[in-house]
Formats: structure tokens, C-alpha cells, sequence
């Protein structure tokens, strides 16, 4: 009796699988569609684990001393027209770059203006090591000196001025009116002089990328200073004790 | 007349069937055939779990979470397929100090099946890119960059098939505009060629020639953008006949489900995009019924 039940499921079974579900591929019927997070409910597969520990021994060797403090955290976002992280970069730029400038052409540097996509982190507060560096630095662009005519440089500030992003800028004060208009430009604090010539820091990303990038669409030279951004930074992290940097008015527009 | 219609359940909703039609459905799963693809975008060099102090992302990602998971959802269905929608490279130390020497040997060992390449894969240049490619177990893939002219000559294919458990699956790979995103001196002789043409050459050649059973999209175009002159997937989804996935990257799009798009034939598309940095994993299952009827009920998607 039993024995016969079973004979019967095993031929259903077999049925089933013999007509019901044929060796073909057939018609595509139904798409799920999800996305599984990674998170820490997930054990580390450890072979993967083991695999990667020396690459981190060495990194971590490199980057993780003490270089500098933060007594606030530097932000991409907390002001309108500058941020404090965007003026902490730029602001850097502008120290490390211009004795060297200076020291190869014996030219001052006038200011800096660098890309607010190429600042990739902010600096949380508390110690700040060599890792800080490469996680707001990440690429490996160089430090360039690009030599602008007046109309050039108009034509960079009135980029700028039509800028949704915030793109950090050093040296330079630049106001405009509440329909963002421009108001004034002042450069080394001397109003800009359209008939002189600029000497400005800014990436060798903004440079090589040509007219397509946006920033420099002219330029009479390009001087090369050999000194890679994340290098400036962290060569500043170990001279100063505590990062300063704030939102200021380098940047503004007015209200009324 | 639409050949195949498509009705989007809410994942509720595709539960209540799923019981009414409990008997029925059982059996005719035995039949079917399950595909799994497992994707990734935009990891930039994303290899440890994001720390517990992190701001957005507390103890989230890491490739050797990732591995335990692709290898839970492999042991559950063999025929699983991984892949990356490029950006690979740059975002940590471990690039700068390895040049994505780890990644590469990290996704081989993961068992990836495939990557689309994204304009940070050149940050090291085209020889920096090349210098890597003996770590790299599974293929490089770009219908639209020209390479002939490059060292890269030879070593990225535009498409590939796939046939698993009989369901012949092509895939093929789309990149973004280099220039103004990437120096020139980086990418040299790569020609961009327009992605939505080449596309359609692609799905076209995947469907009809190779006869695939399923077509997907491994695309670093960015999934959508303000500027309808700059060619994005949603766009590339409504423009294509046989697509029937675009895994997206770009844009570290977190969608919060797979976006369905129409597309010209009138049928679903899925385009997905999982953010970046690995915090998440994409996976999309399709099932192919034996019985032609079937058809007539259109596909349904549960997303």
C-alpha cells in the first residue's frame, strides 16, 4: 500500500519534470530586481581578508602619524559662495606655491583658483595624518602657474561669478550683486587692473584639460612647479600646528 | 502590436500572487531557468569597510564582505554572472600606492565575469591601465573607445557571451565622453565614438547574430543628467530594441529600486545603479519559462 503511493509521487514527479519542464530556454517571464547592501551583519570572507593585510600593513605605516590638528571640521558645503574646506585647499596652495614661484621666475604669485570637483573629502575634526591628504587629494595632479592678460582674467571671474559649484579661490576678493552681477574684484587687495598681467596657481587638471574644462580658455604660459597638490598639503600639515580656515567674505554676494 | 507586455508589481502585491497561484507556480519554477546577475559600480578603490566613525557610510562595503556574499548567492544559484560598471581605480591609498594592482587581483579572485571602463581607470594613464591587466582574470569591456591606436590595442573586447545553464547572455560595455573629464595625456589615441549608435549596433549584432537569450548594457555613461545633450542610461534605455538590462555607473546613483524604462520595441528595460564605494550590491534575477504560453501573461517585473 504504501509502497504503491510512493511508486504513484515518484511518477507524478517524473511527469512533471519530463513535460511540465522542457530543456529549452523559453521566454524570459520575470525580472526581480533589488540591491543587497553591504553592511556589518556580513562576515568577511578571510582568505580575502588575509589577502589584503599586508597591502593595509604598509599604508598604514605611511599615513597614519599625527601631522596637524583640526579644531573644527572643514566643510564642502557650509557657505553660500565659499567653504571653509575649499579656502583651507586653496589657501594652501596659494602658501606652498608662491616662494617656490618666486624662488624659479622671480615673479609673485597673484592668486589661485582650483576646481571644487578635485577637493574629494572634508577633514572631520581631531588629528589629521598624511591619510587626510589623500583622501581630499586622491589624484595625482601637479601644482601650475598659468600667466593670464587682463581679459583672460576677466574671462575667469566672470566663470566663476556664473559658477553653480563653489570652486575655491585664493588671494582674490570677488563681490557680486544680488542678481550676481559683478560688483567688484580685488587681487592682492588692489582693484583688478585689466592691463596687467596675472600670474595664477591652479591644477595642471584645469590646464591640460583645455577650453573644455572651462576654467582657463587663454593662457600666454604655463609654468610647471614638479609639485604634486597632496604633497603641498601634506608638506603644510607638518609645518603648522592647528588648521585654520573659515567661510569669509572672499567670495560674497550681496543681498541688497 | 507589443510582442511581449510588462506589468511592474510592488513587491507586496507580487506576494499575493505568488500564494494564490502557490501549486501552479512550484512546479512550473522546477522548469525554469534562473539567471542571476550580480553587479557593482563605482568602488573606487573601496577596499576596506567604510570606518565606524564615518559620517554617511558607518561600517559599510568591503570587498571581503562582498566575496561572502557573492559566494552565498553563487552556492544558492550556480548560474550567477558579476559584474562592474567601471571606476575602479582611485579613491584610496590603495591606488595611489599599488596603481590598482589590488583591485584587479581583488576582482579576479571575487571571480568577476566582467567590467565596463570608467574615466578613472585611465587616472594612471593608458600604460598604467595596460600595467594592469595581467591581474585581471575577467574582461575588459567598451564597444565605444577606440583603442586601435593605444597600447590598450587587444585587450578590451566591445561584447561578450556568455551561455549559462543554456540561457546565451551578451554583454556589452559603453563608456563616457573623455574629453573634459579626463587630460588628454592620460587617454592618448582613445576614440569615443557615440555610445547610443554603437548600442544599437551592439544589441542588434547580440540579438540577431549570436542569438542571445538576455542582452545587457554594462554602461559608464551616468544615469541621467539635467543636460539632454550629454548621453545618459535612461536615455539609452528608451532608445534601444533588445536591451534588457543597463547596469549603470558614473553618477554614484543610489536608486532606490531599478528604474523600468520603455523601450522602443515597447518592452521593459531595467537600468540600475547601485552608488558607489561597494556599499552595495546590485542583483537582478530573471527567469525564463520553457512554456511559449507563458509569454502571453507578458514579464513580469518585481522591483
Amino acid at each position: 500500500m504504501i509502497d504503491l503511493k510512493f511508486k504513484q509521487i515518484v511518477a507524478i514527479v517524473t511527469f512533471c519534470f519530463l513535460f511540465s519542464c522542457k530543456n529549452t530556454t523559453g521566454e524570459l517571464v520575470e525580472i526581480q530586481g533589488k540591491q543587497v547592501p553591504i553592511d556589518a551583519s556580513i562576515k568577511p570572507t578571510e582568505s580575502i581578508s588575509e589577502f589584503v593585510a599586508p597591502y593595509r600593513n604598509r599604508i598604514d605605516e605611511v599615513l597614519d602619524s599625527t601631522l596637524a590638528f583640526a579644531p573644527e571640521p572643514f566643510l564642502l558645503d557650509d557657505g553660500k559662495r565659499n567653504t571653509s574646506m575649499g579656502n583651507l585647499m586653496a589657501d594652501i596652495v596659494f602658501k606652498e606655491t608662491a616662494p617656490i614661484f618666486k624662488g624659479r621666475t622671480g615673479k609673485e604669485l597673484d592668486f589661485v583658483v582650483l576646481n571644487y570637483g578635485g577637493v574629494r573629502s572634508i577633514i572631520s575634526a581631531g588629528n589629521v595624518s598624511a591619510r587626510n591628504a589623500y583622501e581630499v587629494m586622491p589624484f595625482e595632479n601637479y601644482i601650475v602657474v598659468v600667466e593670464l592678460d587682463g581679459s583672460a582674467v576677466r574671462k575667469l571671474i566672470d566663470f566663476l561669478t556664473k559658477a553653480t559649484r563653489r570652486h575655491p579661490i585664493s588671494g582674490i576678493q570677488i563681490v557680486v550683486d544680488k542678481n550676481g552681477g559683478l560688483e567688484s574684484v580685488d587681487i592682492h587687495g588692489e582693484p583688478f587692473d585689466e592691463s596687467r598681467i596675472y600670474y595664477v596657481a591652479t591644477s595642471d587638471y584645469l590646464v591640460q584639460g583645455g577650453p573644455s574644462v572651462g576654467f582657463f580658455d587663454e593662457m600666454i604660459s604655463v609654468s610647471d612647479t614638479d609639485y604634486l597638490l597632496r604633497n603641498a598639503i601634506i608638506d603644510h600639515f607638518r609645518k603648522v600646528d592647528t588648521l585654520k580656515a573659515v567661510v569669509d567674505d572672499r567670495f560674497i554676494q550681496l543681498e541688497n | 502590436m507589443k510582442r511581449r507586455d510588462f506589468l511592474t508589481n510592488t513587491a507586496a502585491a507580487s506576494t499575493l500572487i505568488g500564494l494564490g497561484g502557490l501549486g501552479m507556480n512550484s512546479c512550473s519554477r522546477l522548469g525554469q531557468k534562473h539567471i542571476t546577475i550580480l553587479h557593482t559600480n563605482d568602488v573606487h578603490s573601496h577596499i576596506d569597510p567604510f570606518p565606524a566613525s564615518h559620517s554617511e557610510f558607518a561600517n559599510l562595503g568591503g570587498i571581503a564582505k562582498r566575496a561572502t556574499l557573492v559566494e552565498q548567492i553563487r552556492n544558492e544559484n550556480p548560474n550567477t554572472l558579476l559584474f562592474d560598471a567601471g571606476d575602479i581605480f582611485q579613491g584610496t591609498p590603495y591606488f595611489n600606492f599599488y596603481g590598482g594592482e589590488l583591485e584587479f587581483k581583488l576582482m579576479s579572485k571575487l571571480k568577476y565575469d566582467a567590467s565596463a571602463i570608467g574615466n578613472h581607470d585611465f587616472d594612471n594613464g593608458i600604460d598604467g591601465l595596460l600595467a594592469q591587466m595581467p591581474h585581471a582574470s575577467f574582461e575588459l569591456l567598451c564597444a565605444n573607445y577606440d583603442f586601435t591606436n593605444t597600447v590598450m590595442n587587444g585587450y578590451v573586447k566591445p561584447y561578450k557571451t556568455y551561455l549559462v545553464d543554456g540561457v546565451k547572455i551578451g554583454v556589452y560595455g559603453l563608456g563616457i565622453e573623455l574629453d573634459g573629464l579626463v587630460t588628454k595625456k592620460l587617454y592618448k589615441e582613445t576614440v569615443y565614438l557615440n555610445p547610443y549608435e554603437i548600442a544599437l549596433d551592439m544589441e542588434r549584432k547580440l540579438k540577431e547574430e549570436e542569438n542571445c537569450d538576455l542582452v545587457i548594457c554594462l554602461s559608464h555613461l551616468g544615469y541621467d543628467y539635467d543636460n539632454p545633450e550629454r548621453p545618459m542610461d535612461t536615455q539609452l534605455a528608451q532608445r534601444t530594441h533588445y536591451t534588457d538590462l543597463i547596469i549603470g555607473g558614473h553618477t554614484h546613483t543610489f536608486l532606490e529600486k531599478p528604474d523600468v524604462r520603455t523601450n522602443r520595441k515597447g518592452n521593459a528595460v531595467l537600468v540600475n545603479q547601485v552608488g558607489c564605494y561597494g556599499i552595495n550590491l546590485g542583483r537582478i534575477d530573471f527567469y525564463f519559462d520553457p512554456d511559449k504560453n507563458a509569454s502571453a501573461e507578458g514579464v513580469s517585473i518585481v522591483v
